[in-house]
């Protein structure tokens, strides 16, 4: 399959002052050179804990924040500077964020915030957006889309909220989308929608999603491939199935055990999660799951490489677990 | 006799467009021992339950219905008898996102001494912490940190140390794990379950199904106000009776099947003024015409059920 994205050693790191008034400063290591490609028509897992540097990732890719180094091929056009490169991104790759209730503006018509993109990019006539934005608004199954067109965002539930960002999403007909946790501020029993509204727009029209989150159950049931990040840096790649079934990295191991699953014997079971309480240890110090990593041995004062485990498997971590 | 029965509870809150049915006509009972999941989606009055149970409501009244805790009426009860003997000494409560109300000027030892000063407790004060603290698995060391000092994680451990302060046997955990990290949460259940082993009743309100199935005997799923069915955890999710329990138990994904999730047509109706007949019906894919009327309670094996479908 052709690659769509690619991302190679991306970088960023952030610094923050300690206090208001001392001078020592902090860096934080967001994104510390990570690679990935997107394949057409994939969707792709980005997966890790708050604070693993999933957002980020996302922002650099869209170039609302600069990366400190490395480089993004869109459409195998690296995007720099340039900013005909970055129209054409940034029309072309789209993102859903996490709180439908954040992303729109409440004061703008539904028919306003889908049309936005349109007016942005300069595309059609004010007769052919409008169409647009109703052909858009049918495509998320928000019917009778005349009605919707005119109406405000408190007029809607959460659930048809996240699917008025996508349909702003998908009106200027994009390759690839950036979902961020779209469906963790949503209640349980309409997540599924929208997930498999996202799955049918892939098969429909070949959009390839990079899918933020850190829910695994539901990346298992929208991906195909997955990357595991822990503190800015991937630590492990591959087939979702292989890895989210025997996975190679105790990170990945450990989020795998704490996942509940809805079964009744679990009261009885006891919950074990292969995880040591961290210590304050320097975590850009070699292996950086080391201080909580039960298997951790002398030589992860090295940093691991990401290296290759299995067919179209990487893995950062000189234990073999199995 | 059961520990707690809650027999047709009913809460509203008065406001300018109406009043709102948050709890309408709620029923279950729990052994000592036993632990409760009480299960819905947002607004469909699961915390409103909790506070009911806790008489911590804000601008909201009991206006029927009876809680009897170990047969005696917490609601008939002066505020100033449930005060003294009750609340935090039998019954306590972790508030839903309780770990950021924590005072960011004090030190943890200090918001301790608070509580156990406010209600006058004669041993011990560190001693007593020590305990606590230890239980929740923590170390003495965090006594000393402001809130800003901790992770989430172990500000949670604190509200929970906290509701446990007085020894009380029943905790109502309000949404104990939402906004906490995957792995967080994990260890926060693995609290709950080795507490609940000491011989603790919680009644931990969630949506999520998959954390209850880790620390309740007995679930009750809530929709629109009502407790739709109630019964033992293993009924609940081996037979499902409820159309919308059944619903919500198709629409978790799972991870070790690759089975597709299921989901519910539709919206939570509104508790403003709710009309006749079952909540359920604008959703419901057995919806007939009987369920205009309010359907009866209908006993299962462990529980009950409110739908016309077992009639």
């Amino acid at each position: 399959m052709e690659e769509i994205l690619s991302v190679q050693n991306l970088t960023k790191y952030f610094v923050t002052k300690k206090g208001i008034f001392s001078s020592s400063e902090k860096i934080i290591k967001a994104v510390d050179g990570i690679s990935f490609s997107l394949k057409k028509g994939e969707v792709f897992v980005l997966a890790g804990e708050s604070g693993s540097g999933k957002t980020t990732t996302a922002r650099l890719i869209l170039r609302a924040i600069e990366p400190d180094s490395g480089t993004v091929f869109f459409d195998d056009v690296e995007i720099g500077k340039q900013s005909k490169n970055l129209d054409k991104l940034r029309m072309q790759c789209q993102i859903i964020h996490q709180d439908p209730y954040a992303a729109i503006n409440p004061r703008m018509k539904i028919s306003d915030i889908i049309m936005e993109p349109l007016e942005i990019h300069k595309i059609g006539t004010r007769q052919e957006r409008k169409k647009m934005v109703i052909d858009a608004l049918q495509e998320v199954r928000l019917e009778p889309a005349e009605e919707i067109y005119d109406k405000y965002p408190h007029m809607l539930s959460g659930g048809q909220r996240q699917r008025i960002v996508l349909a702003r999403a998908l009106v200027t007909k994009p390759k690839v989308i950036i979902a961020d946790e779209p469906v963790s501020m949503l209640d349980v029993s309409v997540r599924a929608e929208v997930l498999e509204l996202m799955r049918e727009l892939q098969e429909k029209h070949g959009i390839s999603y990079i899918y933020i989150t850190h829910d695994l159950s539901t990346a298992r049931y929208l991906g195909q491939r997955i990357a595991i990040m822990y503190l800015g840096k991937i630590v492990e790649v591959g087939p979702i199935d292989e890895v989210l079934l025997h996975p190679r990295h105790p990170y990945t191991q450990a989020l795998i055990d704490a996942i509940s699953e809805a079964d009744p014997e679990n009261l009885n079971r006891y919950k074990e999660i292969r995880i040591n309480e961290p210590l304050d240890a320097d975590v850009y110090q070699g292996c950086r799951f080391r201080s909580r990593c039960p298997y951790a041995i002398e030589k992860c004062k090295d940093e691991p490489p990401l290296d290759e485990v299995g067919k179209d498997r990487l893995a950062a971590c000189f234990v073999k677990i199995d | 006799m059961s520990y707690i029965s809650v027999n047709d509870l009913k809460t509203q809150y008065k406001t300018q467009t109406g009043i709102v049915h948050a709890v309408d006509g709620v029923s279950f009972f729990l052994e000592k021992g036993e632990s409760i999941g009480i299960a819905g989606e947002s607004a469909c009055g699961k915390s409103t339950l909790g506070l009911s149970l806790m008489r911590a409501l804000q601008g909201g009244i009991v206006v029927s219905g009876d809680i009897l805790l170990d047969g005696k009426s917490i609601i008939k009860m002066s505020e100033s008898e449930f005060t003294k003997n009750y609340r935090w000494k039998e019954i306590s409560m972790v508030f839903q996102g309780a770990m950021n109300s924590l005072d960011p000027v004090f030190t943890v030892e200090h918001q301790f001494h608070e509580i156990l000063k406010q209600h006058n407790y004669t041993g011990d004060f560190d001693k007593r912490i020590a305990e606590i603290i230890t239980s929740v698995g923590l170390n003495n060391s965090v006594l000393k940190k402001f809130p800003h000092e901790l992770s989430g994680g172990m500000k949670q451990r604190i509200v929970i140390a906290m509701a446990l302060l007085l020894n009380p046997k029943f905790v109502i955990a309000d949404e104990p794990t939402t906004a906490l990290d995957v792995l967080v949460q994990a260890q926060v259940i693995s609290l709950l379950k080795k507490l609940k082993k000491e011989g603790l009743s919680i009644m931990l309100i969630t949506h999520d199904l998959a954390i209850i199935s880790e620390i309740a005997e007995k679930i009750g799923v809530m929709y629109g106000g009502k407790m739709i069915e109630f019964g033992s955890s293993s009924e609940i999710y081996k037979d499902p009776k409820h159309p919308y329990t059944q619903g919500l138990l198709q629409s978790i994904p799972s991870l070790k099947e690759n089975k597709k999730p299921q989901y519910i047509r539709g919206n939570p109706p509104t508790l403003l003024n709710p009309p006749q007949g079952c909540r359920f019906y604008d959703r419901c894919p057995h919806a007939m015409e009987k369920c205009k009327k309010d359907p009866p309670k209908i006993k299962t094996d462990s529980g009950y059920v409110q739908c016309w479908l077992y009639e």
